[in-house]
C-alpha cells in the first residue's frame, strides 16, 4: 500500500483541519486556560467533535461510529496536534474507543461507544502509576471480593479523568492484568484535576477498595495485557500523529517568520545558517511523516503485532517535534519566549505528547529488545 | 486471492527455484558486488547466473518497460519483488550506474533508436557506464564544466578533464557533460552525450583514497570523436537532463546504507562487546546509541518508499531527492562510525584475513564520500532551502 492518504482519507484530513482551524484554534486552548475553565476542556466541542464523526473515528458503524481505522484516527490526531486543541480523543476516541471495540462486552460496547462516537461521553483510561509510562510494571491491584473484585492503587497522567464519565483501569489480578470499567462516583475513588504544563488536562486518581462487579471486567480476567497493548499501540501511534502536526505545525510558523523577518536589512531566512537548519528540519519531519502513516497502516493491516513499526514512529516523531520546536523558538528569538506568541504552546504541548504512552527511550529500548541486543 | 498475492506467490516459488545459495546472505565487503559490463568479474560462477537470471526477466530493472527490456512491474508489483528478495536476503543481482541513473534519464529524455539500443544491454549487465560529471574547477558547482565539445559536422571533437568519475578504468561507457556552447550563460550551454570508452583519447588514472582502495578515477579526453546521434536530450539544455539524472543519482546514494539486510547492529555488536546476564549489549551507551540508529533506519526506509509513492503520486517536487540524498548519505556515516565502535580494535586491522583485509574499516572510509559524491550535504540543504522550502534568497 503506497504511504500515502488515499482520496477518502485527504477529504477526512481536510474536513479535520477545517473544522479545528474554524471552530477550534489556538485561541480556543488560550480562551480554556486564561478563563480558568471549570474543565479545561469543551463538552460542546467534543459534541461537534461527534457530530462531525471524529469521535467515533474507529468505533463500527453499527455502534454509531465512522467505522474507520488507525489511519484515519491518525489522521485527526495530527490535526489537533496543529492547532493544540484540547480534546478528549485520545482518551476516549482512542484509547478508551479501542479497549471497548476489542474486549468489551455487548452490554459495554451498547451503553459506551454510541455515546464517545456522539461526543456525549468522556472515558479516560488509566496505566500510568509512577512519573514514567511503565504498562509492565502496573502496582494497582484487583482482589477477588463479594460478587466482584476490589481495586486499589494510584494512577496518574490519566487524560481528562477529572471529566471522564467512566474510567478503564488496569489493574494486577492474581494471574495477570484485568481492566475494569468504573464509576468514578464509586466510593473509594478520590480524582485531582491536573492542569498540565500545556494547559491540556489529566488526573492523579487514588483507588482505595474501590468495590466493581464482576460485569465491570472488560475482556477475560487476568487477560487483559493484550488488550491494553493493541489500546496503547493506537494510542502511541496517534500521539505520533499529533507530535508530527505540532511539530510540523510550529515550522510552518517559524518558515512564515524566516520569510518576513529583517535583520541587518536582510530577510532573516536568506541566511544560509538558518537555510541549512531548516532544511534538515524538514527532512526531519518527512521521515516522522513516513514513520507515523507507515505505523498506521500496519496497524490496520494487523502486520505489527509486536508494535515495533509503532514504536519506531513514537520515537522518531517525539525527538523531531522535540527539535521542531527548540529551533521554533531559537529561530523566532526573544518573541519565541512570550506567552503572546504560539511557539511556545507548541513546546510545551511536544513536551506531554512526548512523555504520553512511552517516550523516545521507551519506545527505542523496546525495539533494542526485539531486536535481540 | 487478489493479484497481488497471486505474484507474491509466483515471485516466491521462482526465487526459491532461481536464487542459487551463494547469492543470499549479505555482502562480506562491498567489494563483492556485481557491476557487470565486457570486463565483468564475479566472485562466484552463481553470481553471474543470478545476473543473467535476473537480467532476462528484467528484473534487474523491474519498473522499467518490458519493450526496453524491463520487468514492466507496477510499483506494487516491485514492492513485492524487493521485499520477496529481502525475505530470503537476497543479493543484488546487478549494481549499475545505468539502471540506477542513466536508464531512468533515457526513458525521459532518450529518442526511441537510443533506448531500443542502450536500455535492453543495461538490464542484462552487457555494458557498464559510468558517469563524467565532476572537473577539477567544477565540484559543487557543477555547472561550471569546461570539458570542451566543438562541432565538426556529424560529430564533435572532445577535450578535457573530468574527475571523481566512478569505475571510469572499468566502465564500457560513459555518460558525460560536455560544453557546446562557451558564450552561453553556463547552465544553458551544457549538452548531454554517450560514448564508448574505447575511443582514441579516452583515458583514465584511478586515484587512491583514504580507504586504499580507488573506486574513483581521473579521465581524460584528448580530442574524442563523439557521435552527433548520441546526443541526449536538446543541444545545449544538457542541464535539464544532468538535472534529472541527479535526482536519481542521489536517490541511489541515499539509499546506499539500507542494502543488506542479515542481523541487526546490534545483535553483530555483542560478537566483539559481549552481552550482559539479560542478553543486552553490554555497553549501555553503545547500545542506546545503536537503538537509535536503528530507529532513524527504519524511519529512513519508510521515508525512501513513502518518496516513491509521492513521486509515483506526483505529489511532490522532484527535489525532494535532495532530502534522501542528504539525510541517507549522513545516516550510512554514522551506521558505519558505529560499526566501528561496536568492533573495536578486531576492526582497526588492515591487512588481516580476520579483518578481511581491513574490509569494515575501507568500507567505513568509503562511506566518507557519501556526503560528497553527488552533491555535498551542504548542496543537498541549499536546494531543499531553495526548491522546497522556498526561502528568500536561497
Amino acid at each position: 500500500m503506497p504511504l500515502i492518504l488515499t482520496e477518502e482519507q485527504t477529504m477526512l484530513k481536510e474536513a479535520a483541519d477545517g473544522f479545528l482551524s474554524e471552530n477550534a484554534p489556538i485561541a480556543h486552548l488560550r480562551g480554556l486556560r486564561d478563563s480558568h475553565d471549570a474543565d479545561g476542556v469543551s463538552r460542546d466541542l467534543w459534541k461537534a467533535f461527534g457530530e462531525m464523526g471524529f469521535a467515533g473515528v474507529i468505533i463500527p458503524e453499527e455502534h454509531g461510529g465512522s467505522g474507520l481505522g488507525a489511519v484515519e484516527a491518525g489522521v485527526v490526531a495530527e490535526a489537533l496536534g496543529r492547532t493544540l486543541t484540547p480534546s478528549p480523543f485520545f482518551g476516549s476516541g482512542v484509547l478508551s474507543a479501542k479497549v471497548l471495540v476489542d474486549g468489551g462486552s455487548a452490554e459495554q460496547q451498547g451503553a459506551w461507544l454510541p455515546r464517545i462516537a456522539a461526543g456525549e461521553a468522556i472515558l479516560s483510561l488509566a496505566v500510568d502509576e509512577g512519573a514514567k509510562h511503565r504498562p509492565s510494571a502496573i502496582a494497582t491491584t484487583a482482589e477477588r471480593s463479594g460478587n466482584g473484585f476490589k481495586l486499589n492503587g494510584a494512577k496518574g497522567f490519566v487524560l481528562d479523568g477529572h471529566v471522564a464519565d467512566a474510567l478503564i483501569v488496569a489493574a494486577r489480578s492474581e494471574n495477570g492484568l484485568t481492566l475494569f470499567l468504573v464509576d468514578p462516583k464509586t466510593a473509594g475513588v478520590a480524582i485531582e484535576r491536573t492542569v498540565m504544563v500545556d494547559a491540556h488536562n489529566a488526573a492523579r486518581i487514588v483507588l482505595t477498595d474501590v468495590q466493581v462487579d464482576a460485569d465491570a471486567v472488560v475482556g477475560t480476567v487476568d487477560g487483559g495485557e493484550a488488550l491494553l497493548e493493541g489500546a496503547l499501540n493506537l494510542g502511541r501511534a496517534c500521539a505520533a500523529a499529533s507530535l508530527t502536526g505540532a511539530g510540523d505545525q510550529a515550522f510552518q510558523i517559524t518558515l512564515e517568520y524566516l520569510r518576513t523577518r529583517k535583520q541587518f536589512g536582510k530577510l532573516i531566512g536568506e541566511f544560509q545558517a538558518l537555510q541549512h537548519r531548516s532544511a534538515h528540519l524538514f527532512t526531519e519531519i518527512e521521515l516522522a511523516r513516513a514513520a507515523v502513516i507507515g505505523a498506521l497502516q500496519r496497524l490496520d493491516a494487523g502486520k505489527d503485532p509486536a508494535g515495533l513499526a509503532v514504536s519506531v514512529a513514537k520515537a522518531k516523531a517525539g525527538r523531531v517535534a522535540e527539535l521542531a520546536v527548540q529551533e521554533a523558538v531559537q529561530m523566532h528569538g526573544g518573541v519565541g519566549m512570550t506567552d503572546e506568541f504560539d511557539v511556545g504552546l507548541f513546546m510545551k504541548r511536544v513536551r506531554v505528547l512526548n512523555e504520553l504512552l512511552g517516550d523516545a527511550a521507551f519506545h527505542s529500548e523496546k525495539l533494542a529488545r526485539a531486536q535481540g541486543y | 486471492m487478489t493479484d497481488l498475492d497471486a505474484f507474491r506467490a509466483e515471485t516466491r516459488a521462482w526465487l526459491e527455484a532461481n536464487c542459487p545459495p551463494e547469492v543470499r546472505g549479505p555482502l562480506d565487503s562491498d567489494e563483492d558486488r556485481v557491476w557487470g559490463g565486457r570486463n565483468a568479474t564475479f566472485k562466484t560462477p552463481a553470481h553471474k547466473v543470478w545476473m543473467d537470471r535476473m537480467g532476462a526477466r528484467g528484473w534487474t530493472a523491474p519498473e522499467w518497460p518490458k519493450e526496453y527490456g524491463g520487468g514492466g512491474l507496477s510499483r506494487e508489483e516491485a514492492k513485492v519483488l524487493a521485499s520477496e528478495m529481502r525475505r530470503i536476503d537476497a543479493q543484488m543481482p546487478l549494481s549499475s550506474f545505468g539502471i540506477w541513473m542513466l536508464g531512468p534519464a533515457l526513458l525521459q529524455f532518450g529518442t526511441e533508436e537510443q533506448k531500443k539500443r542502450f536500455l535492453p544491454e543495461i538490464v542484462r549487465g552487457e555494458i557498464r557506464w559510468c558517469q563524467g560529471y565532476s572537473e577539477p574547477g567544477a565540484g559543487s558547482d557543477l555547472a561550471g564544466v569546461q570539458t570542451r565539445a566543438v562541432d565538426e559536422g556529424d560529430h564533435w571533437i572532445v577535450n578535457g578533464q573530468k574527475v571523481w568519475t566512478s569505475y571510469a578504468d572499468k566502465a564500457d561507457w560513459i555518460f558525460c557533460l560536455v560544453r557546446t556552447d562557451p558564450d552561453a550563460p553556463k547552465h544553458l550551454g551544457i549538452s548531454f552525450v554517450l560514448f564508448d570508452m574505447t575511443t582514441p583519447g579516452v583515458s583514465t588514472k584511478p586515484i587512491v583514497l583514504i580507504s586504499g582502495k580507488s573506486p574513483f578515477c581521473e579521465t581524460f579526453f584528448d580530442d574524442v570523436r563523439v557521435e552527433k546521434e548520441n546526443l541526449v536530450g536538446t543541444l545545449n539544455r544538457g542541464w535539464d537532463v544532468a538535472k534529472a539524472l541527479l535526482a536519481h543519482e542521489r536517490t541511489m546514494i541515499g539509499g546506499m546504507g539500507m542494502i543488506g539486510g542479515g542481523r541487526p547492529m546490534g545483535q553483530v555488536a555483542g560478537d566483539s562487546v559481549g552481552v550482559d546476564a539479560d542478553g543486552r549489549l553490554d555497553d549501555p551507551m553503545l547500545r542506546a546509541r545503536i537503538a537509535e540508529l536503528e530507529v532513524d533506519l527504519m524511519a529512513f526506509q519508510l521515508s525512501m518508499e513513502r518518496v516513491g509513492d509521492q513521486v509515483k503520486a506526483k505529489q511532490v517536487s522532484p527535489a525532494i531527492a535532495s532530502m534522501l540524498k542528504y539525510y541517507g548519505s549522513e545516516l550510512n556515516k554514522r551506521r558505519h562510525e558505529l560499526a566501528m565502535a561496536a568492533g573495536g580494535s578486531d576492526t582497526l586491522e588492515w591487512e588481516s584475513d580476520r579483518s578481511h583485509k581491513g574490509g569494515a574499516a575501507r568500507d567505513w572510509l568509503r562511506t566518507k564520500a557519501n556526503s560528497i559524491e553527488g552533491g555535498t550535504s551542504e548542496i543537498q540543504l541549499n536546494i531543499i532551502a531553495k526548491h522546497l522550502l522556498q526561502l528568500p534568497g536561497a
